[in-house]
């Protein structure tokens, strides 16, 4: 039963039939799985600091993050003898890696190549073969989280945007809410069936009853965070209270979950250990551990992965920024994920191993990366993951 | 009679009463289903002053005035609001040599916190600045009669899209917009020299700072994927290497001083405005753009480049098919894009002759009434279909409206421009939003009529809805599953609500 006719039956059944944790069939205790998207094409590189490449500081003379010193917090924070990390994560993501909670995956991404922000963003949320691309006619309508919501158990998919993301796009509708910033309802119940109803045979009828439907859980939702904030003087803003939004709803109700952030698009002036970039990927982190603790007990069966369209050049560029580039490095957490490591395929970080003399190269396909992931982390069958990802060779990264 | 009719009825009778209504001729003649899509297909929607001029002058006659005489014939109190605004008296050179000045007097301040407050006023006038500009665009769009010249200046602030909050943008998107407007239903090529070398765009896409030996790639990149030729059609990595080459140099300067330069750079010199060449940061090379080789030279090179991007198949194909899914479907038919762009390539871009094969296509009469408006058409409809000509007094709540549902005026942060297509609209969450602001305009207390400089306030209620316009150009075309819902409307407020957020209402 599609998700909207359940909701139908129960508004008749119950009056105020949504309360948190009822809808969804899916067991307490089942995976879920978040996909955190950096729209811009953050620059990896500042991020997982290639710090034994003398090259990194040769072509990084104003924006390089300095080596690891041990007490110096202006330096990277090593993570072994080849990366270290940004020091703005240190008090997040830092933490959660060394409770072996995150991971690293440098030389990921897509087989792209345009470097724009649109077409990549767009090729890799439909996470279609590469044969299809080349052809240059993707199917636009059908993004791959949708097709993973498809072969998932009570899926329960939900994006945490202001629109319907491309990775959503598919024939089941996918609820879609912004949880930037949350106000009263406005409408009563008679109120509310009275607009569905203008909408009866309409196209939009399931995203018109999803959306008035989906608008009362999350007020109730937010009634808690009311409730907290009146006590509490310092409330979170900005992505870390996005975040604490989607661990809650993520702990209660929804288990494969999409959101966005924006702004990594650096060409001018990003900074190093300190600057637009580092404040970006210090909100980011703070966004991430409020999650994992919203998340409380459920955090030890949680995903979450951290993608972006590309990496950017490995040179820092005229205006100590830098440009589109290809390799890009992703990230996992989780409570239960095999963490506190650097994971995937690798290669030396020089002049001779960059990707047309100017990127990072893709080792890690991300349609093989996720497929691996989603087939441990369900134990999806490998008709399902192809289904999710056509003609693709998912890699086991032992993530699971 | 129930209690709707009761409301209608009244509606109609205050507007009789007052002998307001079009004028005789108008009146006697009535407008088709057909009509009434196609009017609100081409304009921002429907209000009396737009029906009788087309009940006046035919089909024909008036889209030969849209496209080509282009009136806007404002009412006076609203070009009075316009004039009152300080864009309105301020060039984008002036605007911008302002705020320089204040910003470097306010990095020479010792005292940290006379800093802080001086930087927090001077945002504060930037945002007012955008405001201003917004609120003008917002006027013309609502009020002007040349309807498909106001959509044309949003769809290419669209298409060449920056964003206010991008280096000192905020003071110069008025200026950028009047640019636009200047071009658009003129050539494809002025409008995007007029872009090229605006300040607005300089910043944003950051070829301000794209000179020999710092080369950034940025505006060369978005020019060909965005601006002119579309991604996937040809260009490569080299090729946007080789633009932005050519477009070293091409920069800002609003002090007005020229460079001291070396005497072969003298001639080579552009200034107007703010824009600026400067041939010391130009790259001196050879270049080669789509096979076709580029000898040093000085802005010329950047001519040429244009000329040759613009004259490019893909350019007419691109542009015909953007225009054709902001104006009839999300997915437009290929043999009305191919018409389009022949027309294009005929006419070297001439963007009233294309929309004119446009508006006279078998696609849009066979696509009336299935498109989705975007947040935009949305918004300005409704104050057309409440206000009906009447003067607002206050944009503020037309902005806030246009924030909540995700469209703002200048403020895609991205180059991309907002979605033409009803799949970036048209969401859960974005349908349960649009519903919300539907009830917010339907309610008529968002302070449309408190005068933005604070004197007092004329009393306003509800807008009527249902007058003379309705009854004759919306009542006779409504669904079944509108009618029902307005006639289970409880109150005035409700009924407004339904009406605006009936699939009716939502599509054009």
């Amino acid at each position: 039963m599609r998700r909207r006719e359940l909701l139908h039956l129960m508004a008749c059944a119950v009056p105020a039939c949504t309360a948190a944790g009822r809808v969804f069939a899916a067991p307490p205790g089942s995976p879920r799985f978040l996909l955190v998207f950096l729209r811009g094409g953050y620059d990896c590189a500042n991020i997982l600091i290639p710090y034994s490449s003398a090259y990194y500081y040769e072509t990084r003379p104003n924006i390089a993050v300095r080596r690891p010193t041990g007490q110096d917090t202006g330096g990277a924070l090593a993570l072994d003898s080849d990366w270290a990390l940004a020091p703005a994560l240190r008090s997040s993501v830092a933490l959660l890696y060394a409770q072996r909670q995150a991971l690293f995956i440098p030389f990921a991404g897509t087989e792209d190549l345009s470097r724009s922000h649109f077409e990549t963003q767009d090729d890799i949320e439909l996470g279609q073969a590469a044969s299809g691309r080349v052809q240059g006619s993707p199917d636009l309508r059908s993004g791959f989280m949708a097709r993973l919501a498809g072969v998932v158990n009570g899926a329960a998919p939900i994006a945490f945007t202001d629109s319907l993301p491309v990775c959503f796009r598919g024939s089941a509708d996918i609820p879609n809410i912004s949880l930037k910033g949350v106000g009263r309802l406005v409408f009563d119940a008679r109120q509310a069936a009275i607009l569905s109803a203008m909408y009866t045979g309409h196209h939009l009828q399931p995203q018109v009853e999803d959306g008035l439907e989906l608008r009362q859980e999350v007020s109730r939702a937010m009634e808690q965070e009311m409730k907290e904030a009146s006590r509490d003087a310092l409330t979170p803003k900005g992505f870390e209270l996005e975040a604490r939004r989607v661990g809650r709803l993520m702990r209660d109700q929804y288990r494969i979950g999409f959101i966005d952030v924006g702004g990594w698009d650096t060409h001018v002036n990003e900074g190093s250990a300190q600057g637009a970039l580092a404040n970006n990927i210090d909100s980011l982190g703070k966004g991430l551990t409020a999650l994992s603790q919203e998340l409380g007990a459920e955090w030890r069966n949680t995903v979450v992965a951290v993608v972006s369209e590309f990496g950017r050049t490995f040179r820092e560029n005229g205006n100590k920024g830098t440009d589109h580039g290809h390799g890009s490095v992703y990230w996992i957490l989780g409570g239960s994920i095999n963490g506190g490591r650097v994971a995937g395929e690798q290669t030396g970080v020089t002049r001779e191993n960059l990707f047309q003399d100017r990127d990072y190269p893709v080792l890690n396909e991300y349609r093989a990366v996720l497929g691996g992931l989603f087939a441990a982390l369900w134990g999806l069958s490998p008709e399902q993951v192809q289904q999710v990802f056509p003609a693709s060779t998912p890699v086991d990264l032992k993530v699971i | 009679m129930n209690r709707l009719g009761s409301i209608a009825a009244t509606g109609l009778a205050v507007l009789c009463a007052a002998g307001g209504g079009p004028s005789a001729r108008a009146a006697g003649a009535t407008l088709s289903r057909e009509d009434a899509l196609w009017l609100e297909r081409v304009t921002y929607g429907l209000t009396t002053a737009t029906v009788s001029e087309y009940l006046k002058l035919g089909r024909r006659r008036y889209l030969d005035e849209q496209l080509h005489r282009r009136d806007p014939r404002l009412p006076p109190q609203i070009a009075a609001q316009i004039d009152a605004l300080q864009v309105s008296h301020s060039s984008a050179s002036q605007l911008l040599l302002a705020v320089t000045q204040e910003q470097q007097r306010i990095n020479a301040l010792s005292d940290d916190a006379a800093k802080q407050a001086d930087r927090k006023a001077l945002n504060e006038q930037g945002n007012h600045m955008a405001y201003e500009a917004a609120r003008r665009e917002l006027l013309r769009a609502i009020y002007s009669q040349a309807q498909i010249q106001e959509q044309m200046t949003w769809f290419w602030l669209n298409h060449f899209s920056v964003f206010q909050y991008k280096a000192n943008d905020a003071w110069l998107v008025a200026d950028y917009a009047d640019t636009i407007r200047a071009h658009a239903l003129g050539h494809f090529r002025d409008l995007v020299i007029a872009t090229l070398t605006h300040p607005a765009m300089l910043q944003y896409l950051d070829n301000a700072q794209n000179a020999a030996g710092h080369l950034n790639e940025n505006y060369a990149r978005e020019l060909m994927e965005l601006h002119t030729l579309g991604v996937g059609s040809g260009y490569t990595q080299q090729d946007i290497q080789e633009l932005a080459r050519i477009l070293t140099g091409v920069g800002i300067d609003a002090s007005g001083r020229e460079p001291r330069l070396k005497p072969q750079w003298q001639k080579l010199y552009r200034h107007e405005g703010a824009f600026e060449f400067n041939p010391a940061r130009h790259d001196a090379g050879t270049k080669t753009l789509l096979g076709k080789t580029f000898e040093p030279g000085g802005f010329d090179e950047v001519e040429r480049a244009v000329d040759l991007l613009v004259s490019q198949p893909a350019c007419a194909a691109f542009i015909s098919r953007q225009l054709a899914m902001y104006f009839v479907a999300d997915d437009p038919p290929r043999a009305l894009v191919e018409k389009m762009a022949k027309t294009f390539r005929k006419t070297h871009g001439d963007i009233a002759e294309v929309l004119q094969t446009l508006f006279e296509s078998r696609e849009l009469s066979a696509s009336l009434g299935t498109k989705f408006k975007d947040p935009m058409h949305y918004v300005v409809s409704t104050v057309r279909l409440a206000y009906d000509g009447k003067a607002i007094l206050n944009t503020h709540p037309v902005v806030n409206w246009l924030d909540a549902l995700g469209e703002p005026l200048f403020g895609r942060q991205t180059p991309d421009g907002y979605p033409l297509t009803e799949s970036g609209w048209a969401s859960s969450g974005q349908m349960s939003r649009r519903f919300e602001i539907a009830r917010a305009i339907g309610a008529g207390n968002g302070g449309l009529f408190e005068p933005e400089d604070g004197s007092a306030a004329a009393t306003t209620g509800f807008p009527q809805l249902s007058t003379r316009l309705y009854f004759s150009a919306i009542e006779p075309f409504l669904s079944v599953n509108a009618r029902t819902a307005l006639d289970r409307a409880s109150s005035q407020l409700e009924w407004n609500t339904f009406l605006l957020a009936s699939p009716d209402f939502n599509y054009h």
